[in-house]
């Protein structure tokens, strides 16, 4: 085990890949001077691949190498930068291995950063795994400490298909224990970050710690609260959120992304759908408001669902 | 036997056999819509075959190719078996793309075919991509990327030639323009005459090509292949050609928008690929009219055993809609 940062694991499961697989290689913006410049001597500039200020054009280089046999990882920087690549995460990386009948595989990973609550404004703060989670073919992942990004980066650069994992920003420095070497984390399984029995709060993202800040205060009012970190939004992992409704009866869902047609939507409707009756009081959806993030630090904190907020929704639930 | 462009006689009849399978392939399918047989839309290339079959032999087997919506020619000009084509316009399991793409998303990985796109321009990157894995997996394999002159329009296009020149990568850019974006024609969407001269921009070969002379095309794609392969970088070759059937077909058959005049429909048709190439082989003695028409009888019989085949074969399984959406 050693300690490090979100950040650091995440560079770590990747580097390895590429020691492991000639195949892996990284392509993205500044990717030779910033986050890679220290293994840029061992694996060169072939691997470790500057890209022009293109989205489409990269990120379409991108699926034709995985078509092709390569594992390319892709720097995205912003997620919102994925936008300009939207018909090639869509309708190329997405939909080929269907729409060609399962000739084609494309493993390819591209990881964008979520950043919000630090002032970028709306063209650089939005949180849109639920947005691509509308593209069936996609797999999605948010992890949330630095012992789960290196595991599930792991598993996606080995995966067949293409995977976006987008790191909130929010943990970058967040410190953890991470194994040395090669462990996996399956993509598709949620993870009970903390064991509970009154309620149930379904996190995504940054909000996971939220939902912990908000259980540990819980505590002390003696309510036990269960965390469920969705760690994989497609697929999703439905049986795990249904087995804590199961036993808890409550459900909170907090998701920094817009409220409309979000993971949370998801996550509340299947709950309705197969655990009705288990329920002993309403779902419960914290979400982000449906506005695009402000500028302004006094205005952008009314956005996303806090500690205190939880804390609140699981008293009005119990009491 | 040599003929005096110095391709051999059985690669000249080759040609002659791609160009005729294009052209018949296309005709029957659109046959068969109309008797509303065919599910979708066709976009067919008939009047293009010598831009396609004249890059597409320039290659090697292990060679890529992408495609656009008006694909069907590529991967028959690659040398594909029809069969499992024309089961794919079928929306049959024995399909290409075991009846999940259709029409516009024929794709053939077994030769080298990485698919075809509805969306214009957006298989540009790809093939990108394409010669880049094969620099990064040490091959010398090339990948020939067809697109259109309305694709030359889109952001994909200038991305796509600007990554491939800067990384040099084994890419042939081979646009066959027809003159029309739909139904717009090219003055109206491109200040330039020749989308060629745009490769000039990125540091890359371009030059302008009779897409309706086979040979021609072929001779130049044979030289940028050969460059691309050797490690010279990328190259666009504009063949300019011309499409006889309307933008596509679909639902019952209409009058197409007055958007083309009948003297520019009878000044291509007069430069018809297949028989300007007819008229040349036979002056070289590489073709005779008898051995053309056998030929021609051999591919329509092979077009009418892919419709018997695509006719007789199953549809997908209800199983196959949840197939092949993750690996």
């Amino acid at each position: 085990m050693a300690e490090m940062t979100y950040a650091e694991a995440a560079k770590q499961a990747i580097v390895e890949e590429m020691r492991r697989n000639r195949r892996v290689f990284v392509l993205g913006q500044d990717v030779q001077t910033g986050a890679y410049a220290e293994v840029l001597p061992e694996f060169g500039p072939e691997r470790i691949r500057n890209t022009p200020i293109c989205e489409a054009g990269f990120y379409g280089a991108g699926i034709g190498a995985a078509l092709t046999g390569m594992r390319p990882v892709i720097e995205a920087a912003f997620s919102t930068f994925c936008y300009s690549a939207m018909d090639q995460i869509v309708n190329q990386a997405a939909k080929s291995r269907y729409m060609f009948g399962g000739q084609a595989s494309v493993p390819l990973v591209i990881r964008a950063f979520v950043a919000y609550t630090v002032a970028f404004a709306a063209h650089h703060s939005d949180r849109p795994w639920g947005l691509f989670a509308q593209v069936p073919g996609l797999k999605i992942i948010v992890p949330t400490t630095p012992y789960d990004v290196k595991g599930l980066l792991i598993s996606a650069i080995r995966d067949g298909n293409p995977v976006l994992c987008f790191d909130d920003l929010t943990l970058a420095s967040m410190r953890g224990d991470v194994p040395e070497g090669e462990y996996t984390i399956p993509i598709g399984l949620a993870d009970v970050k903390r064991v509970g029995s009154d309620v149930t709060v379904v996190a995504v993202g940054g909000a996971v710690h939220r939902a912990l800040h908000a259980a540990r205060m819980l505590e002390g009012d003696g309510v036990s609260a269960e965390v469920v970190d969705i760690r994989s939004v497609a697929p999703l992992d439905r049986r795990t959120i249904l087995t804590s409704v199961a036993k808890t009866g409550r459900l909170i869902v907090v998701d920094p992304a817009p409220g409309t047609c979000s993971v949370a939507s998801e996550v509340a409707a299947t709950v309705a759908e197969q655990a009705f009756t288990r329920l002993k009081a309403p779902v419960v959806r914290l979400t982000a408001p449906d506005i695009p993030v402000p500028f302004s630090p006094n205005l952008e904190r009314l956005m996303f669902p806090t500690g205190e907020d939880i804390v609140r929704a699981a008293r009005e639930l119990i009491h | 036997m040599r003929t005096r462009c110095s391709i051999p006689e059985k690669t000249l009849q080759e040609m002659m056999r791609r160009m005729l399978r294009i052209r018949l392939f296309e005709e029957r399918a659109s046959d068969i819509r109309v008797e509303a047989k065919l599910p979708g839309v066709l976009h067919n290339c008939i009047g293009q075959e010598a831009a396609i079959v004249g890059a597409c032999m320039a290659l090697r087997a292990d060679d890529f190719l992408t495609g656009n919506h008006r694909s069907h020619g590529h991967p028959i000009g690659k040398g594909v078996s029809l069969a499992p084509l024309m089961a794919e316009l079928f929306g049959k399991r024995t399909g290409v793309c075991r009846g999940k793409g259709g029409s516009m998303h024929l794709a053939d990985f077994s030769a080298g075919s990485l698919g075809e796109s509805g969306i214009v321009g957006s298989l540009m990157p790809v093939a990108v991509g394409a010669g880049l894995s094969a620099r990064l997996r040490g091959t010398d394999q090339v990948c020939l990327c067809f697109f259109g002159d309305g694709a030359a329009n889109c952001g994909p296009f200038h991305e796509s030639l600007n990554l491939a020149a800067i990384w040099k990568l084994p890419v042939v850019f081979l646009c066959e323009n027809n003159g029309y974006a739909i139904h717009t024609p090219q003055a109206q969407t491109t200040a330039v005459a020749d989308i060629a001269q745009r490769a000039q921009g990125y540091g890359m070969q371009g030059e302008v090509v009779d897409g309706q002379d086979v040979l021609a095309v072929h001779d130049r794609v044979v030289h940028a292949v050969a460059r691309a392969r050797d490690g010279s970088g990328p190259a666009l070759i504009e063949a300019k050609t011309y499409r006889y059937c309307e933008h596509s077909e679909f639902g019952e058959p209409a009058d197409p928008p007055p958007y083309r005049n009948e003297q520019e429909i009878a000044f291509w048709r007069a430069r018809d690929p297949i028989e300007l190439f007819l008229g040349r082989l036979e002056a070289w003695g590489a073709l005779t009219r008898e051995a053309f028409a056998a030929m021609k009888a051999a591919v329509r019989a092979e077009v009418d055993a892919a419709v018997a085949f695509a006719r007789q074969s199953p549809a997908p399984e209800p199983q196959a809609l949840w197939e092949d959406v993750f690996i």
